[in-house]
């Protein structure tokens, strides 16, 4: 089969729409490979714009993956903005791939990348647009797949209707297990069509195919039942695991676009998983156990990437970068390495935590000292008990005085609004905080040109978490909590003017609670608000809160039930949950418990450090806790003397030999 | 008093080179900030021993001028680099054009003269070609005559404050038609003014003057840029710096 480049037809459309780069391809690192010379191709999607979702780790791993194998081949796309969206569907020309502008409906899989519920709408209008059906069963064996992944595919129900499989957990092996599957069903002359193929993907691990199962609800709106409706699929559908990190160390060329992107750097996952047990966060509910990547296959990542990137920044990627157990290690031995390169290292934000300076000053050594950000993520003592990321304001405040007295003008603290059990003295007690480190700050400084930037999110109960029994804040709440945070931040302006306040209003958060814990029965919202012309719904000046609303409220009324009854209701302990036959591995009674623990405003402490307090993971999917230390460090790289160039370098630059890893040790793993 | 960083200032420039690129294939639709990014990274990537400026955010030296427009391709854009330690220009070509994607391609990199004066002063007019498909050349033809008849052209430009009127017709040197199987192709020499004449501007200039509407999108390329020179001819910006180079030949270089 011949699958033609839309590109011809596209060059034209170009001209008119802004940022046109943005739909070329070219990407340094991209790669293409001949469409007849595999079996199985697959086209991965960001549901968002290019440059959001260039930078996306998970996509960037599962392309060298994918093309890593001789059968198959990845290509990229991502949402097309409305103007071009328009162009396209007026000339007839469909979504398409940068590699090679092939069509995305000739592709045996469409893999879609779900970081955040808000990319649903975007999914619809990239089926649209590929001139495949937005319903899975209207589908045939002629189109693609449709394959939800990313952490919102932990509760696909929303999609059900949509996607033909969601995948839980890891990647980079399951991607490999379904082309198998395809490329077999193939070479068979595909027996049974698509239903088979998607009885025999249900099959694979971690795969969930959402047709397979009938839902029905009771008077009271809850989910009375959930069954498969074939005998051939599993009745619960577990998450993949990649264990040893070291094995996959990818991307090994990350792609460098021309276009601006929102990470102008290349990323490095030092570590995978969390077990700080903050009891709002889901990335790190499920994707336990830890497991570390060692010093040494970090070193090597980081060389292999800086040369393949040309980047200047490095970050050092994970949920909570400075509990690796070799970080400090790390941080000063990469700083030797690119000493006099103007390569910054630097970390996302972490823990308020007195080391984290230190780590920060280390890594900032040789590149650009941007601001310094710390997650205390609620303002009160108590709340933070509630959260289980407990610190002191007493350490808070001299955690960030030590920022400004080793020289960082500017300071980030991120916190949530809206948490279980918060009252407005909790979120008040943000603006003592940043008056005090202000005024503190100032002091240890001898300057008055410092800065401290809160910046506050909306909570959102999720799935597969201790608060996902919770009653969601109303946007109400949120505002009102939000107006009295400012005017308090506002009533001295000669501190006040130092502090700056970031936030959003409540609605977003509303939506994403629906999106985040909704049913199959929220579908229709989401089909209905996209005919409505919805979508890029992360975009504050695309998103529209009434047009959710109205949809909400018509779409659900038949049901008996509304947007307050999927948000701002509090559920029981017995209530079947609509992604309880998805397994995290995470006990249901252990998240209760915890729940109940927050309620009593009671710590639980890490199982990295402490014994094991069976939350369920480890057993239930056979894993366990990769941790160092190692022992083993990194040797400084040789940097090859100027004036001797190397083809095709000039020389003189960063210029380092082949890392050798001085081990001593095989990697601690505990449990 | 302003902070400075602690530590020495950065070694200064000891070489500084002139490199002519280009903009091709789909790579016309990069604007001047994205090449700007492609060209800092294929730098460290070639390893180039770039110079720094001083200060908390050190930023390699590279001095860009006259970028063509997003959506326009070019033969001719030119960018000036500093160097902390010296290298032969042929080679940091080969290298930087390996580092480049495909379609930004360096075509030459000469070292700029002692005392030769800045390369943007060199730089202040542009030969545009300008393909026109579904135009007939009679028609553009008539359309070039009535544009250089006219003493004025008054078109609405877009700019960053809004829309601006601006006299199109100023700006062009020279202008001709010449066809092609099913197109016209208008050749164009126009002086680089502030706020610029681009080719959106010249077709708009041609539309006000003769109702000129080519059905499909125009595509520009910029042949050369340079000093105009008496003949109206537009001059190599780098002439002056290979005469330079030539001369100096026989002494020894260092690598």
């Amino acid at each position: 089969m011949t699958v033609e480049s839309l590109y011809p037809r596209l060059e034209p459309l170009l001209a008119q729409v802004q940022k046109p780069i943005q739909y070329v391809g070219g990407e340094l690192n991209a790669q293409t490979k001949p469409w007849d010379a595999v079996r199985v191709h697959w086209a991965l999607m960001y549901p968002d714009a290019y440059e959001v979702g260039l930078p996306n780790q998970g996509l960037m791993i599962l392309y060298e993956v994918l093309n890593e194998r001789a059968d198959a081949l990845a290509e990229r796309t991502y949402a097309v903005w409305p103007d071009l969206a328009g162009l396209m569907r007026e000339h007839g020309v469909g979504q398409f791939t940068l590699e090679n502008h092939r069509p995305v409906r000739d592709f045996d899989f469409l893999g879609v990348s779900f970081a955040t519920e808000l990319g649903y709408t975007n999914l619809l209008d990239a089926l649209d647009l590929a001139g495949v059906p937005l319903h899975a069963v209207d589908r045939d064996e002629t189109h693609p797949v449709v394959v939800a992944g990313g952490h919102a595919a932990f509760n696909p129900e929303p999609v059900a209707d949509f996607v033909d499989c969601a995948v839980l957990g890891d990647g980079e092996q399951v991607v490999g297990d379904m082309t198998d599957v395809h490329s077999a069903w193939t070479a068979e002359g595909r027996p049974g069509g698509r239903t088979e193929l998607l009885a025999r993907l249900s099959r694979v691990e971690g795969v969930y195919v959402p047709q397979f199962y009938a839902v029905s609800y009771a008077a009271d709106g809850t989910i009375a039942s959930f069954t498969p409706n074939r005998d051939d699929v599993p009745t619960r559908v577990a998450k993949r695991t990649v264990m040893d990190l070291d094995e996959w160390p990818y991307p090994k060329q990350p792609l460098v676009p021309l276009a601006e992107s929102v990470h102008e750097r290349m990323s490095v996952e030092i570590f995978r998983g969390c077990t700080r047990g903050c009891r709002f966060c889901q990335a790190g509910m499920i994707t336990r156990p830890v497991r570390e990547r060692t010093i040494t296959g970090i070193g090597s990542m980081v060389d292999a990437g800086l040369r393949a990137t040309g980047y200047e920044e490095v970050g050092l990627l994970s949920l909570s970068s400075a509990d690796h157990s070799e970080i400090g290690q790390v941080a000063k031995e990469l700083a030797d390495r690119y000493e006099g390169t103007n390569t910054g290292l630097s970390l996302p934000s972490t823990r308020v935590d007195a080391f984290n300076v230190t780590l920060a000053n280390e890594l900032s050594r040789n590149g650009r000292r941007s601001g310094l950000t710390f997650a205390p993520e609620g303002g009160s003592e108590r709340i933070r008990r509630v959260i289980n990321k407990t610190v002191s304001k007493e350490d808070l405040v001299r955690t960030v005085t030590t920022a400004y007295a080793n020289g960082w003008r500017q300071v980030k603290l991120y916190f949530m609004c809206g948490l279980p059990t918060e009252t407005d003295e909790d979120v008040l007690e943000i603006a003592e905080l940043a008056v005090e480190v202000i005024r503190a700050g100032r002091e240890a400084a001898g300057s008055k040109d410092i800065r401290c930037t809160v910046s506050i999110g909306g909570f959102v109960p999720k799935p597969h978490t201790p608060f996902q029994w919770a009653a969601q804040a109303s946007a109400e709440t949120i505002d009102h909590r939000l107006r009295v945070l400012r005017d308090a931040i506002n009533a001295d302006r000669r501190i006040g003017r130092s502090i700056g306040l970031r936030y959003h209003d409540g609605k977003p958060g509303v939506i994403e609670g629906l999106l985040s814990r909704g049913d199959r029965r929220v579908g229709r919202v989401i089909e209905r608000v996209w005919r409505d012309g919805g979508h890029f719904d992360g975009w504050s000046e695309h998103f529209s809160y009434d047009r959710w609303a109205t949809a909400a409220a018509e779409e659900l009324a038949p049901f008996g039930v509304d947007l307050a009854w999927y948000t701002t209701r509090e559920r029981g302990e017995h209530e079947q949950l609509p992604w309880d036959h998805l397994e995290s591995g995470l006990d249901k009674e252990w998240l209760w418990d915890d729940w109940q623990e927050a309620l009593n405003e009671d710590e639980v402490a890490d199982c990295r450090w402490t014994p094991c307090y069976d939350c369920g993971v480890c057993p239930t999917m056979g894993t366990e806790i990769q941790i160092g230390p190692t022992g083993r460090s990194l040797i400084p790289l040789a940097v090859v003397g100027a004036g001797r160039p190397q083809d095709p370098a000039v020389g003189g630059g960063p210029q380092v030999d082949v890392a050798v890893d001085a081990a001593v040790a095989d990697p601690v793993h505990t449990h | 008093m302003a902070r400075q960083p602690d530590g020495p200032p950065p070694p200064p420039t000891v070489q500084r080179l002139r490199l002519r690129y280009t903009k091709r294939g789909p790579l016309r639709f990069a604007s001047h900030r994205d090449l700007a990014r492609a060209l800092e990274r294929a730098l460290r990537r070639a390893q180039v021993p770039m110079a720094f400026s001083a200060g908390f955010s050190p930023h390699p030296k590279i001095s860009y001028m006259g970028a063509a427009p997003t959506g326009a391709a070019s033969e001719a854009e030119y960018v000036e680099i500093g160097l902390a330690e010296r290298r032969d220009p042929e080679a940091v070509r080969v290298a930087l054009d390996a580092s480049l994607p495909p379609g930004i391609d360096v075509l030459e990199c000469v070292e700029a003269s002692a005392g030769g004066g800045a390369l943007a002063d060199r730089l202040d007019s542009t030969r545009w070609r300008i393909d026109l498909a579904g135009v007939e050349v009679d028609e553009l033809d008539a359309a070039v005559r009535a544009l250089l008849a006219a003493e004025t052209v008054v078109v609405a430009k877009r700019t960053k404050n809004g829309p601006r009127d601006i006299d199109a017709r100023a700006a062009v040197v020279s202008a001709a038609a010449s066809g092609e199987a099913g197109r016209a192709i208008l050749h164009v020499v126009v002086r680089q003014v502030t706020p610029t004449v681009r080719p959106d501007d010249v077709l708009a200039a041609l539309a006000a003057v003769a109702d000129l509407h080519p059905p499909l999108p125009p595509r520009a390329v910029r042949e050369a840029q340079g000093r105009l020179d008496d003949t109206g001819e537009v001059a190599d910006p780098l002439g002056p710096d290979r005469e330079a180079g030539s001369r100096c030949q026989g002494e020894p270089q260092p690598v």
